[in-house]
């Protein structure tokens, strides 16, 4: 049944938010330190546990693929209740600041990728 | 008419964005030829329509009060959670430890660059310049780091609109830029989401880019305002005090 790979998606949801707010109190500060991460890290186990298994069925398998497939329609609904006007009424330091930090963080990601790359040939 | 979206919002949110959808995908299709993705255009649209309302975006009037549900926290980490399924493990277990510099990297540049940045413009206090440079960590580390440190409001008021900025920019931009940056594998999303640890801006930014990409992104992405949060108030404000 499909509800059954909604409800599966559900537990490790709520497992992984369990497990980044334990995260957050142990390091001593009241936020979710990767809660996601690890409800994935859990999704990925647990499918991977269950298909070896024989347990996970299509039906099931369907019930979870619906709302991964759910996601772009979600981030256009979050992108039109974001802040926007929020972000430019911060006046000209902010938009100066968040724009070079960006920019300064994408150039990054050619350098660091490469590093990724070198310890994994070593 | 108005009564009955009212009532059924959040069924009302599908449709609208169904409609947006469907017509960035034709837009992308017959007017631009491909040359931007669909995805794009309709967060744009999503951004653009966000300017109508204030703190809330569109969900500020009353009769698309359903976007707020739809589009926010709670379905937005369960349908990325949900894209787990496409993931690959011996993909992330060979580019973690890239993922682990990434991010230690990326709440330090972040927060040195947006430092130097308000230094520039003439911030000189620590206090102050910490919560900005908290801000250009992400919307959420700002406010948390400015409370933690007794920072004014008008200060936290720019740090969040620096982290607002940065998602709003790392939206637009990253399907822009992807091929210069190298972001076309699930190597380099883990580097990416690692680095830019705005979930939302990582999330909608990898969507406009490549889907497939979007799980190793947030992945990453997940544990930087976490780590941003413990840095920022404790060892990076003391790192400052030292100067100021």
């Amino acid at each position: 049944m499909k509800i059954y790979g909604v409800a599966l998606l559900a537990f490790c949801y709520l497992l992984g938010k369990y497990l980044g707010g334990l995260l957050g109190s142990l390091l001593g500060i009241n936020a979710d330190v990767g809660g996601v991460g690890f409800a994935m890290l859990s999704l990925i186990l647990l499918n991977a546990w269950l298909k070896k298994k024989g347990f996970l069925e299509e039906e099931t398998e369907k019930g979870l693929l619906f709302w991964s497939s759910m996601y772009i329609p979600v981030v256009v609904a979050m992108a039109s209740v974001l802040n926007v006007k929020g972000a430019l009424s911060g006046g000209w330091a902010a938009v100066v600041i968040g724009v070079v930090v960006t920019f300064g963080s994408f150039a990054l990601v050619p350098v660091i990728s490469k590093v990724g790359l070198k310890n994994k040939k070593a | 008419m108005i009564e009955l979206i009212d009532k059924n919002g959040f069924v009302f949110a599908f449709l609208l964005v169904g409609l947006i959808m469907f017509i960035s995908f034709q837009v992308s299709k017959r007017v631009l030829f491909g040359r931007i993705p669909g995805v794009a255009v309709a967060i744009l649209i999503g951004l653009a329509l966000a300017t109508l309302g204030g703190k809330k975006g569109i969900s500020d009037i009353p009769l698309f009060a359903g976007m707020a549900f739809l589009g926010g926290s709670m379905l937005r980490d369960f349908t990325v959670v949900a894209t787990a399924m496409g993931a690959d493990l011996s993909k992330i277990k060979s580019a973690g430890l890239a993922g682990v510099i990434a991010l230690v990297a990326g709440v330090f540049v972040s927060f040195f660059l947006g430092v130097l940045v308000a230094w520039a413009l003439g911030y000189r206090d620590a206090v102050e310049l910490t919560t900005i440079g908290a801000g250009a960590c992400t919307y959420i580390v700002g406010p948390v780091t400015g409370t933690a440190l007794g920072a004014s409001t008008d200060i936290i008021a720019i740090s969040v609109a620096i982290g607002l900025v940065k998602t709003v920019v790392t939206t637009i931009a990253t399907p822009l830029i992807a091929q210069k940056i190298g972001l076309k594998n699930a190597n380099s999303a883990l580097v990416f989401g690692g680095l830019l640890g705005t979930s939302s801006g990582v999330t909608a930014g990898l969507a406009a880019t490549d889907p497939k990409l979007v799980p190793y992104g947030a992945l990453t992405a997940t544990f930087y305002t976490g780590l941003g949060c413990l840095l920022c108030p404790s060892v990076f404000y003391l790192v400052l005090q030292a100067f100021f």
